[in-house]
């Protein structure tokens, strides 16, 4: 057990290697000279120099690589070209709003899209299952951004009910908070149910269709129990695996709903730093996602290993 | 196989109606995609003006006679905009999938059969999939600038782990299989089994797959546009139509609303089309509905 552990352990490195590497290369192999942007168009040929020296950029790719690599294992992640701050203060400043949208966003859909697939599997075939499954599919298909704007139209600026944009923190006041959580929360999830109602519904109709579950019939146990205590706990373990790996497309759809509705988040900070080619905050942003990815990921494989004893890699 | 001899193959019409009938949904999307791609090619036909075309004195304009979807900030008709732009969504969409689907088919063949290479690729793909695809996109194509070419790649490279994935696991499993140890057996070139044996045991997976990329790929082109990396007004696409529509939302929500339509209608298609190929394909499921 500790040695799949370890292993599993293990096998982050080399992923965060590849991602490393790939940011590195991305940023310095692609067009246009950072030097050059950060000194602006008025500084002088010693000026770029001067810039160029400090960081690094006139050594050769590999020495340079190397060098930011030992900079990025050692937590220093440079400094923003356009305010001058620690690109890891930076990002620590921006993490609580994104935080509280992606935890409210994961709460609402277990919640609303686990029990959904499991009634659709239960009912297979039937109008629940129909309804169900065309939903989901709808809710794949429409951007989230359309999904945003039309509720904005319609419960902020039609029906007057919830704030247009914005964010308040919960610390400072939880109520107001929660109202500016609705609509932006209600956008993310979307997407996720229809992906975790898909899930749930095709692991349940799996697992009603093992031997265990006829025996429980059998014994003749009611039919919800059946389905609650027997079918769906043994369902949820790739309902919980979709949920990590889906953390990574939670993360691309915070970008875009922090944009619909104004979220000052870590999804505002990319895209400002991405428009403002601001190369430290936008590779510290890449390491830090997909770090948070890999880690939700790892912890997720690291519980299964230790409460399901059917699963060895 | 010895079926085929008893029962003769039925005509490929016969065949493509009792596949029609027996996925009645799917059947309606083929016909709406038919319908999206005829407005996109005929596009210059069926919208007299001219998408680029810029006055003034109509701006923002509600939908009417005039202007069927209503008219934009500088008063561009909406309806010859959606329809222009649907050649590039489109576009961008199959050709994105495409790229992913060749370049992860082969990444995913060669870690299947090379032990040597599996590890290595297998990382590297990995790591690709740790990076938030929007996130890699914007990255790209906001470094190496907005073109037909940049947004295709940009767009391609996070959905090529899937597919790698997807294909590496086929091959592995066909590997097992008597008819291709036979071949092997028979000392058949590497990538003679490959190719004759492998490779078409995997088409059906990467049909859907497919399928799913390309309605992944029209969403990733209307984001990149939203958040303001695709392709620059003079090329309308269903992306920056949006995106240039958001900032009026309030006062003209039909310059998001149809394209948004027509974006969410076709990808719906797409995915609908996906799904049925799916259960077509997947034998679990069509032994299920046939016993």
């Amino acid at each position: 057990m500790i040695r799949l552990i370890l292993m599993r352990l293990a096998a982050v490195l080399p992923v965060m290697l590849v991602v490393a590497t790939f940011v590195f290369l991305l940023l310095r192999l692609s067009p246009g000279d950072p030097a050059l942007v950060i000194a602006g168009e008025q500084a002088s040929a010693e000026q770029i120099a001067q810039i160029r020296r400090d960081l690094g950029l006139d050594r050769t790719l590999p020495a340079q690589y190397l060098a930011w690599l030992s900079h990025m294992v050692q937590g220093d992640f440079g400094v923003s070209a356009l305010s001058g701050q620690p690109v890891l203060a930076l990002i620590a400043d921006r993490v609580e709003p994104t935080l509280v949208l992606a935890l409210v966003t994961i709460i609402v859909t277990v919640v609303v899209a686990v029990p959904l697939g499991a009634v659709a599997a239960w009912h297979h075939g039937g109008w629940r299952d129909r309804i169900v499954m065309t939903l989901a599919v709808i809710g794949f298909s429409v951007p989230s951004f359309v999904i945003g704007y039309t509720l904005i139209l319609v419960f902020a600026l039609r029906a007057d009910l919830l704030p247009v944009q914005g964010y308040v923190s919960p610390f400072d006041d939880p109520l107001a908070s929660l109202h500016h959580l609705v609509l932006p929360a209600a956008t993310l999830s979307i997407v996720f149910m229809a992906l975790i109602s898909r899930v749930t519904r095709a692991s349940t109709l799996e697992i009603l269709g093992e031997d265990f579950i006829r025996t429980a019939r059998a014994k003749g146990g009611p039919e919800k129990r059946i389905l609650w205590r027997h079918a769906l706990p043994n369902a949820a373990v790739p309902v919980v695996t979709v949920i990590g790996l889906g953390i990574a497309s939670l993360i691309s759809g915070v970008v875009v709903t922090e944009s619909v509705f104004n979220i000052p988040g870590l999804g505002r900070l990319t895209m400002d730093a991405i428009l403002g080619r601001d190369y430290s905050v936008v590779q510290g942003l890449i390491l830090v996602f997909s770090l948070t990815y890999v880690l939700i990921n790892l912890a997720i494989d690291i519980v299964y290993l230790i409460v399901d004893p059917r699963i060895r890699y | 196989m010895t079926h085929t001899a008893l029962f003769p193959r039925p005509s490929r019409t016969r065949r493509l109606l009792s596949a029609a009938a027996s996925q009645p949904v799917a059947a309606g999307a083929v016909v709406v995609l038919a319908l999206v791609l005829a407005a996109a090619v005929l596009a210059g036909l069926i919208a007299q003006s001219d998408p680029l075309g810029i006055s003034p004195r109509n701006r923002y304009q509600a939908p009417g006679a005039e202007f069927l979807f209503g008219s934009d900030q500088f008063g561009r008709d909406i309806f010859a905009r959606v329809l222009h732009g649907g050649r590039i969504s489109l576009a961008v969409g199959a050709l994105s999938a495409s790229l992913a689907a060749v370049a992860g088919t082969l990444a995913g063949l060669l870690a299947g059969s090379f032990r040597a290479v599996d590890t290595v690729l297998m990382r590297v793909m990995d790591g690709l999939m740790a990076i938030p695809n929007i996130l890699l996109a914007v990255a790209i194509v906001s470094l190496v600038g907005p073109s037909l070419m940049s947004i295709v790649i940009a767009i391609c490279i996070p959905e090529i782990p899937r597919v790698a994935r997807l294909i590496r696991a086929m091959a592995l499993s066909l590997r097992e299989e008597p008819y291709v140890q036979a071949a092997i057996g028979m000392s058949l070139p590497r990538w003679k089994v490959l190719a004759r044996h492998i490779l078409p045991g995997c088409l059906a997976p990467l049909a859907v797959q497919f399928s799913y990329m390309f309605a992944a790929a029209i969403l990733a082109e209307a984001v990149l546009g939203f958040l303001g990396v695709g392709f620059p007004s003079e090329i309308p696409s269903w992306g920056n139509v949006i995106a240039e529509g958001k900032s009026a939302f309030q006062r003209a929500p039909w310059c998001i609303l149809f394209p948004g339509l027509f974006l969410s209608v076709t990808v719906l298609a797409v995915n609908v089309l996906g799904d049925g190929l799916r259960d077509m394909l997947d034998p679990r499921i069509a032994a299920r509905r046939t016993r």
